[in-house]
C-alpha cells in the first residue's frame, strides 16, 4: 500500500504533527516503504486464527477500589506552561 | 405520531446514555472520584498522562458494569477488549480515551417501559461498555483562555446504547427515569443529570409510518430529562417541516438551546472525526469468570420491575400506581412503611397524592419530608378508627407538613375529634332544617339534588367534625319526614 501526499497530509493532521509541504513527498515515500515491509506479514496464513489483541499471555491485572493516588496538585501542575488557581491554562479552544 | 401539514409522521429515537460509575477510585488509577473537589486535587500521574504511566483496571468498576448489564437482562461478554479512541482536546491529556469498541463488556439487553395507561413496552439495549470520562474545560473564566480541571478525567463511565425503539418524547422521559431507577436501585450510578453524572445524547429521525428509517441528527449536551424531551420534540417537528418543504435532513450534530427551546447545528469540524480505534497495548483483554458473574447475579437487589410486580400482587395496587411507587426507591420504601398493617390502597393514595403533592409544592424530596411514614400511618389510623373524618384528616395533614407535629396531638389540641354522638348531630340537623324551610320544601317536592347542600350545612355547623355517615342517615330520615 502506497501513501500519496494527500493521505500523508491527513495522517499528519490527525496526529497533530506539523509537516512542511516540501517534506511531504519524501516522507510519503519512506512511510510507503515501511508499510510495504509490514505487509510481508500478509503472506502468513491466518485463516481461522483469532485476532491477537496483545502478545502478552498474562491475565489482565486488576486493582482494588481504593484511593491510593492523587492529591498531588503541585506536582501535577509543575511542568504546565501556564496555570491559574490550580487549573491548567491553555489558549481558548472554543469561540 | 406527529401530524404534519401533509399527514402523519413517526418519530424514531435511540439514546446513548453516559452514566458515571459509583466507585471510590477511578477506572484505571487510584485517584479519588469525589464530586466538587478543588480543581486538580484528584489527579494521578496516570490521569494527567505522564510518560510511562500504566493503567490498571479497577475491579469494582467492572463489577458495577456487570451488575448493570445483568439488571438490563443483557448478555455479559466474558471476554472484552479495551481500545484507544484517538482525538485531541485539552481535557484529554493522553490524546486518547480508553473505551470499548468491538468487544464491549455487555451486549444486548432490554428495559421495560411502564406506560401511563398501565401497559408495558420493551426497548432493546444494544450494548453497555466501560470507558473513561474526560476532564472539564472551563471556557467562561477568561476571554482568551480555557481552564482545565482533570478531576473528572479517568472516572469510570458506562455508556448505555439503546436501539432506535423509542417513538416519542414521552417515551424518552419514561426510558430515562426507568434507567435511572435501575441504576439507583443497584447503586451503580446516582444518575444525576443536573450534576452531570448522567448525560444523554439522542439520535432523532422521522419517517412516514411503515417507511424506511430517515436520516438522523444527534442532539448533544442536554442536562435534564425535561430538556431532552423538549429537544426531541422540537427536533422532530423541525425535521418534519424540512421534509414537507421538499428539503433533505442533514446528518449532523445539533446542540439544544434551553433558553430558546430549540436545537441548532454544532459548528462543523474542518476534519470529520476519525477516531482510529485500536486495542490498547497497555491492557490485555479482560476475561471474566462465569462463576463470578453468576454470583453477582444472585446478589442483585430487588429491581423496579420486580418491586412493581410485588406491589400489584401483595398490596393489590393498580399497575400504574405500582410502577409509579416502585420507580423511586425512597417513595417505595416510604409507601411500604406506611402500608405496614394498614389498607394498602389508602396508604398508596396518601403517599402519591397528598404527600408527594405537598412535597413537590415545597420543592422537597421524600428524604426531606417533614412527615415521617410512621406519622402518616398514625393519621391514616385516626381516620380508620373513626376518630376524625377524611376531610379533617386533610386539614391535619396540611398542619403536619408545615410543623412536622404528630397527628394525634394536632387533633387533641384543636379539638378535631369526629362527633359520632347521634344526639349532638341530630341537634345540628334540626337546626339546619328549621332555618332552611324553603329549601326543605323544595327538596320534598322533588329537588333531591339539595341533599348535598343540607349535608354541607350540617358539616359547617359542626366545623367539619360530624361523622358523615351519621349525618347522611339522620338527614334522610328527617327529610323523609
Amino acid at each position: 500500500m502506497a501513501l500519496d501526499k494527500t493521505a500523508l497530509r491527513r495522517v499528519a493532521l490527525l496526529a497533530r504533527i506539523r509537516v512542511e509541504e516540501g517534506e511531504l513527498e519524501a516522507l510519503a515515500g519512506e512511510l510507503s516503504q515501511i508499510l510495504a515491509w509490514v505487509e510481508e506479514l500478509n503472506e502468513v496464513e491466518t485463516e481461522g486464527v483469532a485476532p491477537m489483541a496483545s502478545p502478552a499471555v498474562s491475565r489482565l491485572p486488576l486493582r482494588e477500589d481504593k484511593v491510593t493516588d492523587g492529591d498531588c496538585r503541585e506536582a501535577m501542575l509543575l511542568n504546565a506552561p501556564k496555570t491559574t488557581r490550580g487549573f491548567f491554562v491553555v489558549p481558548k479552544v472554543v469561540e | 405520531m406527529i401530524e404534519g401539514r401533509t399527514g402523519s409522521f413517526e418519530i424514531v429515537i435511540g439514546l446513548e446514555v453516559h452514566a458515571q460509575v459509583i466507585s471510590r477510585a477511578k477506572l484505571f488509577s487510584g485517584a479519588a472520584t469525589r464530586f466538587g473537589a478543588e480543581p486538580n486535587t484528584e489527579v494521578s500521574p496516570i490521569d494527567a498522562a505522564f510518560p510511562g504511566m500504566l493503567p490498571v483496571l479497577n475491579k469494582f468498576c467492572v463489577e458495577q458494569a456487570v451488575k448493570t448489564g445483568l439488571a438490563l437482562e443483557a448478555e455479559i461478554n466474558l471476554e472484552s477488549v479495551f481500545e484507544r479512541k484517538n482525538y485531541f482536546y485539552p481535557d484529554l491529556p493522553p490524546g486518547y480515551q480508553i473505551s470499548q469498541y468491538q468487544n464491549p463488556i455487555v451486549g444486548g439487553g432490554r428495559i421495560i417501559l411502564d406506560m401511563p395507561d398501565g401497559s408495558s413496552r420493551a426497548i432493546r439495549i444494544t450494548r453497555l461498555h466501560l470507558e473513561q470520562d474526560a476532564g472539564k474545560s472551563l471556557h467562561d473564566q477568561d476571554p482568551r483562555l480555557t481552564f482545565v480541571d482533570l478531576n473528572r478525567a479517568g472516572v469510570a463511565l458506562m455508556e448505555i446504547v439503546s436501539e432506535p425503539d423509542l417513538r416519542s418524547a414521552e417515551e424518552v422521559g419514561i426510558y430515562l427515569r426507568k434507567l435511572r431507577a435501575i441504576l439507583r436501585a443497584l447503586g451503580t450510578s446516582n444518575g444525576n443529570m443536573e450534576e452531570g453524572s448522567m448525560r444523554c445524547d439522542a439520535n432523532v429521525s422521522v419517517r412516514r409510518p411503515g417507511a424506511a428509517l430517515g436520516t438522523r441528527t444527534e442532539i448533544k449536551n442536554v442536562n435534564s430529562i425535561r430538556f431532552l424531551m423538549q429537544a426531541v420534540d422540537y427536533e422532530a417537528r423541525r425535521q418534519i417541516e424540512v421534509v414537507e418543504d421538499g428539503g433533505r435532513v442533514l446528518q449532523e450534530t445539533r446542540l439544544f438551546d434551553s433558553a430558546r427551546g430549540t436545537t441548532r447545528p454544532m459548528r462543523s469540524k474542518e476534519e470529520a472525526h476519525d477516531y482510529r480505534y485500536f486495542p490498547d497495548p497497555d491492557l490485555v483483554p479482560l476475561v471474566l469468570d462465569r462463576e463470578w458473574v453468576e454470583e453477582l447475579k444472585r446478589s442483585l437487589p430487588e429491581l423496579p420491575d420486580a418491586k412493581k410486580a410485588r406491589f400489584v400482587k401483595n398490596y393489590g395496587l393498580s399497575s400504574s400506581d405500582a410502577a409509579f411507587l416502585a420507580g423511586d426507591g425512597a417513595s417505595a420504601a416510604y409507601f411500604e412503611a406506611t402500608a405496614q398493617g394498614r389498607e394498602a390502597k389508602t396508604a398508596a393514595n396518601w403517599v402519591m397524592v397528598e404527600l408527594l403533592g405537598a412535597l413537590n409544592r415545597k420543592g422537597l424530596g421524600i428524604a426531606g419530608s417533614p412527615v415521617s411514614a410512621e406519622s402518616l400511618g398514625r393519621l391514616i389510623d385516626l381516620v380508620s378508627e373513626g376518630t376524625i373524618s377524611g376531610r379533617i384528616a386533610k386539614e391535619v395533614f396540611a398542619e403536619m407538613i408545615e410543623t412536622g407535629a404528630d397527628p394525634g396531638s394536632i387533633v387533641k389540641e384543636k379539638g378535631l375529634f369526629q362527633v359520632s354522638d347521634a344526639g349532638v348531630i341530630e341537634e345540628a340537623v334540626d337546626a339546619v332544617l328549621r332555618r332552611e324551610t324553603d329549601k326543605v320544601a323544595q327538596y320534598r317536592s322533588g329537588r333531591e339534588k339539595l341533599f348535598g347542600y343540607f349535608v354541607g350545612q350540617v358539616m359547617r355547623a359542626t366545623e367539619g367534625r360530624a361523622n358523615p355517615a351519621l349525618v347522611n342517615e339522620l338527614l334522610r330520615k328527617k327529610l323523609a319526614g
